[in-house]
């Protein structure tokens, strides 16, 4: 694409840019620093996890508030328009991400004392590389201008839903098995539950992607396989 | 939040009832050019134009300096007429009319046809002379009672009533920048036109004035078909329904005014209206 006749209006674009992929690159160590907190069950990493998110809180703060002297200052009309828009919403998205993470780091402090069964841990992190890849994906779609890559991310979200699915039911089992499991379990339901979130947040801002690109919106409905809502296991009578 | 949800939505209707008739093919169009091309001497100032123009709607020509905007408007009333060295080819016509018909009047044409330019031009004589003018040469009134009654309702028009009412007699000249274009605008009125081209009609006004012409053409599109030519990206976005992008004497694009600002087809369209050209 050619360049603006005016510099600073290029550079500001450019800063957008740059800061849009520095709240990337921390949402994705975020999401590394809380799943290590929950799986060695690492209050310091946890701690750590926390203040990352703060330092995406004020990327976001300092995003938008470039965003809106852009609008004031510039104007923007279509793809530029498009441009300062989607960055801003992906902002958010990227901000909900950091949230979801602290949470989820958050849950190793309450966790600290209790043992894991093993098997369980494994599934949360096999979904959570899932939602990393995704998370990169999308990322390098967004950077590249790639709405190929970005309908790829789009459509794989199912895989995370199905993850979820099965994750959810053997929590329910392991409650079930032993009431003593209830307490973490719940952590890990809600972890799980936070990164199925996050995965969500991904698919966003690869319909973001789309529309910065093509000037249009995904009109499909996004294949979706989350079916805890209506899942129920009942307890079998001694 | 009722009440505001409730207005969004008599604002949208209203909106969508005026501007029905500009989806294309509802309607005949007011002004249609076909492959027309334009000379001056060796020049080849526009190339094969072919456009259709709705009534009843602003239409907003853009493009570099140059590009030939304003020539092509300056087609539609045959103001190039009085360039000796300028040649038209090719066909527009007026309500299914050939405006360059060998049999057409050009007065007449040009009574059809108010034009407003980029530097108000009000003649030197009284605020009512400067509107009472166009009725009186075309012979559009029978006495004073009837031209007073033009004047009057071409100054309410023209949103210059209220300001004026009480000094008609004063210089039209005595007025500031913007009340002299609205001045002008009622001139163009008082003809009854069926047409109004603008040509810059606000880059000497300062943003007040602008705001004041912008709600008037907003206002007057309801009763006429408006051409503007304008500079101002803002502007074309703000007031017309229809944009027309012309670069290097080429019309490039032409699509709803919501298609060219938000996502044009053409790159040189998108590069030029986020000002890209280099």
């Amino acid at each position: 694409m050619n360049e603006h006749i005016v510099k600073s209006y290029e550079d500001e674009l450019k800063l957008l840019d740059r800061r849009i992929a520095q709240m990337g690159g921390c949402a994705e160590k975020l999401l590394v620093q809380a799943l290590g907190a929950l799986e060695r069950r690492d209050p310091k990493l946890a701690e750590s996890a926390v203040a990352s998110d703060a330092t995406i809180d004020q990327l976001e703060r300092e995003l938008q508030e470039q965003v809106i002297e852009m609008i004031a200052k510039r104007q923007p009309i279509a793809n530029d328009l498009r441009h300062i828009m989607t960055v801003l919403k992906i902002a958010g998205d990227l901000e909900r991400i950091g949230d979801l993470s602290k949470n989820i780091a958050k849950r190793a402090f309450a966790i600290a004392g209790e043992s894991h069964p093993k098997p369980l841990m494994t599934g949360m992190r096999h979904m959570t590389e899932m939602v990393q890849a995704q998370l990169k994906h999308v990322l390098d779609a967004l950077a590249e201008r790639n709405v190929e890559k970005a309908l790829q991310v789009w459509r794989s979200d199912q895989q995370v839903d199905a993850m979820y699915n099965s994750l959810f039911r053997e929590l329910l089992t392991y409650m079930m098995e032993d009431p003593r499991n209830i307490g973490l379990c719940t952590h890990f339901l809600f972890g799980a539950k936070n990164i199925e979130r996050i995965g969500d947040h991904t698919t966003n801002i690869a319909e973001n992607v789309h529309y910065l690109v093509t000037g249009q919106a995904i009109t499909d409905d996004r294949p979706k396989d989350d079916q805890t809502s209506s899942t129920l296991i009942t307890v079998p009578h001694s | 939040m009722e009440n505001s949800t409730v207005d969004l939505s008599a604002i949208e209707r209203v909106e969508a009832a005026r501007t029905a008739h500009l989806t294309a093919g509802a309607k005949p169009a007011k002004v249609l050019a076909r492959d027309v091309n334009v000379y001056y001497g060796d020049k080849h100032a526009l190339k094969a134009v072919n456009v259709e123009i709705p009534d009843r709607g602003v239409m907003a020509f853009i493009g570099p300096s140059g590009c030939g905007k304003s020539t092509f408007l300056r087609c539609i009333n045959r103001m190039n007429d009085t360039i000796a060295s300028c040649r038209v080819t090719g066909k527009i016509t007026i309500d299914d009319q050939d405006i360059y018909d060998r049999s057409l009047d050009v007065v007449q044409l040009r009574a059809r046809v108010g034009m407003v330019f980029q530097k108000p031009n009000p003649f030197p004589k009284s605020i009512y002379e400067n509107v009472a003018y166009g009725p009186r040469i075309h012979g559009l009134t029978a006495n004073k009672a009837e031209m007073d009654d033009v004047v009057q309702s071409s100054l309410e028009k023209a949103a210059l009533w209220n300001e004026v009412k009480d000094r008609l007699q004063d210089s039209g000249t005595g007025l500031s920048g913007g009340q002299q274009q609205r001045l002008c605008i009622a001139r163009a009125i008082a003809v009854n036109p069926d047409i109004i081209l603008m040509d810059e009609p606000c880059s000497a006004l300062d943003p007040i004035a602008t705001a004041k012409v912008e709600t008037l053409i907003d206002e007057l599109r309801s009763n006429f078909c408006i051409i503007i030519v304008t500079h101002s990206m803002q502007q074309a976005a703000r007031v017309s329904q229809r944009t027309a992008f012309f670069h290097l004497g080429t019309l490039v694009e032409e699509d709803s005014t919501k298609t060219i600002f938000s996502n044009p087809k053409d790159q040189r369209t998108q590069d030029y209206i986020t000002g890209r050209f280099g």
